[in-house]
């Protein structure tokens, strides 16, 4: 292996951290340049993530899988910071920077021009989210958690205006005090087992000391409830339909993937420590996942009934994706099998881009000529934020012919896939899941079949809230059909485009969204091979078993 | 100590979580930065108190570990001493531009009515 080759991984944080910080030299008005930086550092990180993607195919599945491993400053094992990257990591990886490129292609359509270093902190989230992802480390974690929030406020507030500001408040707040409780439940793992590595942590869980062990649950509980909040679980999401209806377009489509954050490290952390040979601890939280889970889809359904304007519906639609995946995180972790939680990684994939392009038809939907365009100029102008650009003159260059045609195509598209109706991607998720969830024995009848009738109710109540803002949109306005600018659209059709690619590939995604969860089922192997990773300079050290004794107090 | 310090720790988060359920923007940052007062020193314990141990071994010869502290914690307490310092600065900013677009120090940017 290469030099080269060998430090990809750390590529997806690097590069969209010397993109942003370059960026940062260069004033508001070289924009062109700054798009044009910011693109290619996406599309870099596109490129960098299927190739890893590639690369980690047949990870983890067996003992000597080829995982991949980037020891941080050559340290060993549990005392340096490790950055792992598995199935499930390059997935998200690469669904981060398919979401990445639509919506930096839509800001450039007029959201850049809305506020200051708006492609800065872009990059900077997109750093946070692909280190929250590769890291395997907790206190690392907390770092990479802090560095996507921060974007995150700034992004949030982009574009001013009353409403964002305390819709950004109220995001800011709630996250800060997680970002608390994530502190103190990582420092109470660190007292009790005297490490912060993952896959360190998953070797000790089984041999804590009885006395030890409540006070685990609890730090791991108190962990928990900062990732439910990021992942917007029932008790904890009233701020989440507020902000991301509040966030700009591309902004929103962006937070798409944040829950999807929370999610993750909720799947990732359960089935490491608590899987099945984790002793006195297995399955520890299945029951407290299934039934947020089905508080959240239940939550959201509600909200999805009861919304008026398609983007507070939007973020309801978000809340029942999280609700869905965490939900079957519970149910496979009480051992409901492989085949489920495959159906959920495919069906986290299928909404997540169906979410995301959702978020960018909205503005084009609901513009009536000039309504928001004029909405938009007059906060604008009331914060000093639109300076003239002689260099970056506003397109209305190419407008789409057809205007309504393509925007009512692409938004029964996302009806279909959200809803869960044949033929497109959302229906093969839930139908992997259903029949999963319909053949485990091993799971308490009632939930799964209540787990079961929440997931079609929530396809239902989904289909008749988006098909009463259609008909609105579509069918009962009177007048002009707004004129879209080519830029707003291409982003929509990009993101369709990825969808049908997921829809008509189904059955090799969804066999390697199989393989990932055999292999999150194995945490054996993540553990073992994370101990394994061979140092840079000492060549392969097989240190793992004497760590193990050593450091458990 | 430990009786000084967990009384300390939860006077800190007690205050800080009373301040941060109430309705005026400056009461909630009070309250943000009590309780990251009491999350440091929840850390900073969490390395076990011990009177007069240094964090640091000095170079050379045996050493013996357990005469000194774990220097672990005490990196975590920077770096989280760090973050949380910038982010309520950048709290801070949010709060001001809120007071003034809407004209109240309200969290919900209205007052209620009575």
């Amino acid at each position: 292996m290469s030099e080269v080759n060998e430090h990809l991984i750390i590529a997806p944080i690097l590069i969209p951290f010397i993109a942003g910080a370059v960026m940062l030299l260069y004033d508001d008005r070289q924009r062109k340049a700054k798009m044009w930086l910011s693109l290619l550092s996406a599309a870099a990180l596109l490129f960098v993530s299927i190739e890893l993607l590639d690369r980690s195919k047949d990870a983890g599945l067996s003992d000597s899988g080829a995982m991949g491993f980037y020891l941080l400053g050559d340290w060993m094992a549990p005392w340096g910071i490790v950055l792992v990257i598995d199935r499930l990591a390059a997935m998200m990886l690469v669904l981060t920077s398919l979401l990445a490129i639509p919506s930096l292609i839509y800001a450039t359509a007029g959201w850049q021009r809305q506020g200051q270093h708006f492609h800065s902190l872009f990059q900077f989230l997109l750093m946070g989210l692909n280190g929250a992802f590769l890291t395997g480390d907790l206190f690392n974690l907390f770092v990479f958690f802090e560095v996507l929030l921060a974007a995150s406020y700034g992004l949030m507030l982009h574009g001013s205006g009353q409403l964002r500001i305390r819709a950004g408040l109220h995001y800011i707040a709630i996250n800060l005090a997680a970002s608390l409780l994530f502190l103190l439940g990582v420092s109470l793992i660190y007292g009790i087992t005297g490490t912060l590595n993952m896959a360190h942590l998953a070797n000790l869980v089984s041999s804590i000391s009885e006395a030890d062990r409540p006070l685990f649950h609890a730090a791991i509980a108190l962990l928990s409830v900062a990732f439910l909040v990021k992942a917007g679980s029932w008790p904890l999401s009233f701020w989440l339909p507020t902000t991301y209806m509040a966030a700009a377009a591309p902004v929103g489509a962006m937070f798409a993937i944040m829950t999807k954050v929370g999610v993750y490290v909720i799947l990732r952390l359960s089935m490491l420590f608590f899987g099945q040979g984790a002793g006195p601890s297995a399955g520890f939280g299945a029951e407290v996942l299934i039934f947020l889970g089905m508080a959240t889809i239940l939550f959201g359904l509600i909200g999805v009934l009861s919304s008026q304007g398609l983007g507070r519906m939007a973020a309801f639609l978000v809340l029942i994706s999280s609700g869905t995946v965490l939900g079957v995180t519970g149910f496979a972790q009480a051992g409901g099998g492989q085949a489920m939680l495959a159906g959920a990684l495919y069906y986290l994939m299928g909404s997540t881009l169906a979410t995301g392009a959702l978020f960018l038809l909205i503005e084009p939907m609901s513009r009536e000529d000039g309504g928001i365009a004029a909405m938009l100029a007059l906060t604008a102008d009331a914060y000093g934020l639109d300076e003239p650009d002689l260099d970056d003159p506003e397109p209305p260059g190419f407008v789409i012919p057809g205007t309504m045609t393509v925007l009512g195509v692409s938004f029964v598209f996302c009806v279909l896939v959200l809803a869960g109706m044949p033929p497109l991607a959302g229906f093969v998720g839930k139908v992997a899941m259903i029949s999963a969830l319909l053949d485990a024995t091993s799971l308490p009848t009632n939930l799964a079949w209540g787990f079961v009738a929440l997931l079609i109710l929530s396809g239902f109540a989904t289909l008749i809230g988006l098909a009463r803002i259609g008909v609105q949109t579509f069918w009962a306005s009177e007048g002009m059909a707004p004129r879209v600018p080519a830029l707003e659209v291409a982003p929509v059709v990009a993101l369709m485009v990825m969808v049908l690619l997921l829809t008509f590939k189904a059955q090799v995604s969804l066999r390697y969204m199989e393989e990932t969860a055999a292999a999150l089922n194995m945490p054996r192997s993540y553990a073992y091979g994370v101990f394994s990773a061979p140092r840079a300079a000492h060549g392969p050290d097989t240190a793992g078993d004497e760590v193990e004794t050593e450091d458990s107090e | 100590m430990e009786y000084v310090m967990s009384a300390a720790i939860g006077i800190l988060s007690a205050s800080g979580i009373w301040l941060l359920l109430r309705p005026r923007t400056f009461q909630v940052i009070i309250g943000l930065c009590l309780l990251s007062y009491a999350v440091n020193l929840f850390i900073f314990s969490m390395g076990r108190l011990r009177p007069g141990a240094p964090p640091v071994i000095p170079k050379g010869g045996f050493v013996d570990a357990t005469a000194y502290a774990d220097p672990l914690p005490q990196a975590l307490v920077l770096t989280a001493i760090v973050i949380s310092f910038a982010t309520t600065a950048l709290f801070l900013v949010v709060m001001i531009a809120s007071r003034g677009s809407t004209g109240t120090d309200h969290v919900d940017g209205q007052e209620r009515e009575q």
